[in-house]
């Protein structure tokens, strides 16, 4: 339902378009969908979403991003930074081109709240957003109070599980860190964000120590009974060339933290850390409490896997690692920006009157540094299968790398670069 | 090969039709799958293999021997088996397609 300010808007906006590069060089015809989109959020989901909407509508459909950063910074690829490979520039892209050549509307700014019968969207600097459809894409949020001493000392005991400050603050940990060290890392139970990323975080680290901090160890402190993804592949390299510095400790609960000492408690053992991770328990961001449905585990957003659509909520997409996940589906910022597609699609269907895609198809592929040239990947295709209304993973299908490899070390970066670029390019 | 690769897949729109009407976006969104590694409508950036503008009978042909495991690969012969082959044959048209 469009009222008449809106659809000058978006006539307008449409008027815009042929000046816009994207979009004047894509040969889609122009589509039948009109209307509004807010989308929350400007990660791999949401920055996604915002350009395929007005990619795959030839600009007939208007699309306002709200963003509260400035830029993107990715998590995928800052263990390369907080391993001293990489730095923050190089995971670091401007929101500019969704503007400039995509005619998406950018706002800086929080959301306060979302009225879902006025269909309107409240920012801290006090504006209101109209939608027809919205789309959000928080990511997680996090749950310190679970671990007693965590709440407010992130600073002294950083996550580094949102990319930004908190890994600035890690690396710099690190590189303070004396030689002979404890580096100690605690992973909260499944499901967390990036199965992988705790494991390939290990063996980056402890590629620095080895280098740097001579006579160091890393401590692998996982709530969970084994390693959760390519745990051959983890196994085999912390056996191998990190014999002496990683150790894991499987079942590991986390109780309470001294943030003055860098004193893990675990259920029957404390550890005194010279830098202490706590990956904390997570949820999802903490923007759809706004929705007021009931979250799966009090944590995820239950989803209409053909649209994205929250269940319960009508004209509202979820996306990403906020989403309950569908059988085996990791939460990846891969598998975010594939639901943006499934969303978006459905999307443009449904604003022009149409039945959602029966059959939408996602896939994940996943690659980790275990050290700063040799790669494992991990992949899966997952099909939409309508009688269980959920995406299956295709049996046969995907896999992990045979070992470890140089090859494979190129193609991570290839993928970092056309991923980031199909976001935000 | 061009012919046979459009046969097959009016031939795969009429079959799924009468079990379940096809999206008349399936192609693009299929293709849209393998964006994150091969570019926006497979104009890869860096060293990833472009698929935009390539030959239709020549993805179709790269992929059935990543499926069979004639050619080598580190990952696409994983990928490949998510997919049947008249999605292939949708996804390779799509890329031909594109400039």
């Amino acid at each position: 339902m469009l009222n008449r300010r809106d659809f000058l808007k978006s006539a307008s906006a449409f008027a815009g378009v042929s000046a816009m590069t994207g979009l004047a060089g894509v040969a889609n015809a122009a589509s039948a969908a009109n209307g509004h989109v807010v989308v929350v959020g400007g990660g791999y989901g949401g920055a996604t979403a915002a350009k395929y909407l007005r990619m795959w509508s030839n600009g007939s459909v208007k699309v306002t991003l709200i963003e509260r950063e400035s830029t993107f910074i990715s998590c995928p690829i800052s263990n390369l930074v907080i391993g001293g490979i990489k730095d923050m520039a190089y995971i670091t892209t401007s929101y500019d081109n969704l503007s400039s050549k995509w005619g998406i509307e950018v706002i800086h700014d929080e959301v306060v709240g979302i009225d879902v019968d006025k269909r309107e969207i409240r920012l801290a600097k006090g504006d209101t957003v109209s939608y027809d459809r919205a789309v959000l894409s928080p990511g997680i949020d996090f749950m310190p109070d679970d671990i007693e001493g965590l709440a407010g000392n992130e600073d002294s005991i950083p996550h580094a599980w949102k990319a930004g400050a908190q890994t600035v603050i890690l690396r710099k940990q690190l590189e303070d860190m004396p030689a002979g060290g404890v580096f100690a890392m605690h992973i909260p139970k499944v499901p967390y964000r990036c199965p992988p990323g705790p494991y390939e975080r290990a063996c980056l680290v402890a590629n620095y120590l080895k280098d740097h901090k001579p006579g160091s160890k890393v401590m692998i402190l996982d709530s969970n009974p084994e390693i959760q993804s390519k745990k051959g592949l983890f196994t085999r390299a912390y056996e191998g060339q990190y014999q002496d510095i990683i150790e894991y400790v499987p079942n590991s609960t986390l109780v309470s933290v001294d943030a003055a000492t860098r004193t893990a408690e675990l259920d029957f053992s404390e550890i005194k850390a010279d830098v202490l991770n706590v990956i904390q328990p997570m949820r999802a961001g903490r923007l759809v409490d706004f929705l007021g449905v009931e979250l799966i585990n009090e944590r995820w957003v239950d989803v209409d896997w053909l649209t994205m659509e929250a269940k319960g909520v009508p004209n509202i997409h979820v996306l990403g690692d906020a989403t309950f996940p569908a059988p085996t589906m990791p939460k990846s910022g891969h598998m975010a920006n594939q639901h943006a597609k499934v969303a978006a699609a459905a999307i443009l269907n449904m604003l022009a009157g149409q039945a959602p895609n029966p059959t939408p198809v996602v896939m994940n592929t996943c690659y980790s540094f275990v050290d700063s040239q040799n790669v494992v990947h991990v992949a899966s295709v997952h099909q939409y299968n309508a009688e269980r209304q959920t995406f299956l993973p295709v049996e046969g299908a995907g896999g992990v790398s045979a070992a470890a490899n140089r090859l494979e070390g190129g193609y991570a970066l290839d993928w970092a670069q056309n991923i980031w670029a199909d976001m935000l390019a | 090969m061009k012919i046979r690769a459009s046969l097959a897949v009016l031939v795969f729109a009429g079959l799924s039709g009468s079990a379940i009407a096809q999206d008349p976006n399936l192609a693009r969104n299929l293709a849209a799958t393998c964006a994150n590694c091969h570019g926006t409508n497979g104009h890869a950036v860096a060293e990833a293999k472009k698929l935009a503008g390539e030959p239709a009978e020549s993805i179709i042909q790269t992929m059935a021997e990543f499926r069979s495991g004639d050619k080598p690969a580190t990952i696409m012969h994983q990928i490949v088996k998510g997919y049947t082959e008249e999605q292939i044959e949708l996804i390779a048209n799509y890329f031909a397609a594109q400039e």
